[in-house]
């Protein structure tokens, strides 16, 4: 699975970090980092998810 | 032409007897008529969203507008007296610009380094709670609103802001004024005025004396640079106290209540706190308090649902409906400490306006229900469930009063 991130869409929520701390974190002012573009498994179902609307997979 | 005559009104009422459902129109109106058109009080109507679907698709739309100014925004029932230019009711770009001043107190990190000082404030209340019930004798009974749920995020949400540890008292009791049903509506009024100049002369404070904190923040490096007005300044303070203050206390409130009604969930999570994050969720969704909206103006023709809703009409998410949708939650309507998907719920909202305080939220509402948990273990209502005091009548669910003893 190959993860990408809009930083410009991004809501700083912080959802993503708590699904996923693994693949995500925010920067100081709560902005999505990407820590890994490719993780190896994932355990959630995409089409079941919220995802925010600043992340593509 | 007028359609509100044959309309049904905007459903609100939870169904008799049945304090933790929300209206029972929903359930029928999301196979029926999931977007369908309801009055409003003052007479205008909007179209009202009843699917998960439906609803995180219209939150995520750009072609919906927050804007109370908005032509055909449904403002009726709702309060929006001087929240014109806050940050709810900003569209992007200029949204984003302005929430981005001040997610960085509010990120997953910043909350968890903020856990310690609220299990304090928490363990603090909860002497007090001890404290009380001894005064009051063996029988006596302690109201669990007035002496954990509205403190705690006010307590909080004061730290945040910075207002000086010697303040406290005062900023609790007018904030706590402010939002009471006991008090009369010109006590109320006097103590939002009181509010505003307690967070005038704050801001006014912070430009000379700046600590760690949200105001001095705002105030030094965005009024400053001439990014904010100084009304701008104390109307973000006054949104992030009402925000984070109100919608918490009252998901403290209905959460130690749903944790007395259910004491084999209690158990659990007595014996397995790593469980409370789930079971936090599960409560989100269950209860999702946020009665009134949102809600959103077209600025375009927008087809939801099948139905089109033309640019210059108004809708209303029913969070209540779509955190209770069985295409997203099957048996929607069970209170389960272990649902899977849980944290799916849209009950901090869904899009660009999702809430901005939701990990403090979370944090507030696991510290102090496990806190309950391990110290009360005997908690039980001093009332009859039934004669509990449910706010029927307010934008934001939960309850007025919550006598507990133990």
């Amino acid at each position: 699975m190959k993860i990408s991130v809009d930083t410009e869409k991004c809501c700083g929520a912080g959802q993503c970090v708590l699904v996923a701390p693994e693949i995500f974190d925010q920067d100081e002012d709560g902005i999505v980092i990407l820590l890994d573009p490719a993780p190896p498994t994932i355990c959630v179902t995409p089409s079941r998810t919220p995802w925010p609307s600043a992340l593509r997979m | 032409m007028d359609k509100s005559q044959t309309l049904a009104p905007l459903p609100a009422e939870p169904p008799p007897g049945c304090p933790f459902s929300p209206p029972q129109e929903y359930a029928g109106l999301r196979i029926e008529h999931p977007v369908s058109r309801v009055s409003l009080p003052d007479g205008s109507w909007a179209w009202l969203l009843t699917r998960y679907a439906d609803i995180r698709g219209a939150l995520s739309d750009p072609r919906f507008s927050s804007d109370v100014n908005a032509p055909g925004f449904p403002r009726s029932g709702m309060v929006t007296a001087g929240e014109g230019s806050s940050l709810i009711r900003t569209d992007p770009p200029e949204h984003g610009r302005r929430r981005r001043m001040l997610t960085r107190p509010f990120t997953v990190k910043s909350v968890s380094a903020l856990r310690p000082r609220i299990q304090q404030i928490t363990d603090q209340l909860c002497d007090g709670l001890e404290e009380q019930k001894g005064k009051e004798g063996p029988e006596g009974s302690v109201d669990l609103v007035r002496s954990l749920a509205l403190p705690l995020p006010s307590l909080v949400i004061s730290l945040l802001l910075g207002v000086p540890y010697e303040d406290r008292d005062l900023f609790q009791s007018i904030t706590a004024t402010v939002l009471s049903r006991v008090n009369t509506e010109e006590e109320r009024t006097t103590a939002r005025k009181e509010l505003r100049a307690y967070l005038d002369h704050l801001v006014a404070d912070k430009e000379g004396n700046p600590g760690d904190d949200i105001l001095s923040e705002l105030v030094h490096e965005r009024m400053r640079e001439g990014q904010l007005t100084r009304e701008e300044v104390t109307g973000t303070a006054t949104l992030l106290l009402i925000a984070g203050h109100e919608t918490t206390a009252n998901m403290i409130g209905l959460g130690a209540l749903t944790l007395i009604r259910n004491p084999r969930a209690a158990d659990e999570l007595r014996e397995d706190p790593s469980l409370m994050p789930g079971a936090v969720e599960e409560l989100l969704r269950f209860h999702s308090i946020t009665r009134s909206g949102p809600r959103r103006a077209a600025t375009a023709d927008v087809e939801v649902g099948g139905q089109l809703i033309k640019a210059g009409e108004g809708i209303v998410c029913a969070v209540a409906s779509a955190n209770r949708d069985p295409e997203q939650f099957p048996d929607g309507d069970t209170f389960d400490i272990r649902r899977r998907n849980a944290q799916h719920h849209i009950a901090f909202g869904y899009g660009v306006h999702q809430c901005l305080g939701q990990s403090l939220a979370r944090a507030e509402l696991e510290i102090s229900l496990n806190t309950l948990l391990a110290r009360f273990p005997e908690l039980r209502l001093a009332v009859e469930f039934e004669d509990v005091p449910f706010r029927r009548d307010m934008l934001v669910y939960g309850c007025h009063e919550l006598p507990v003893t133990w």
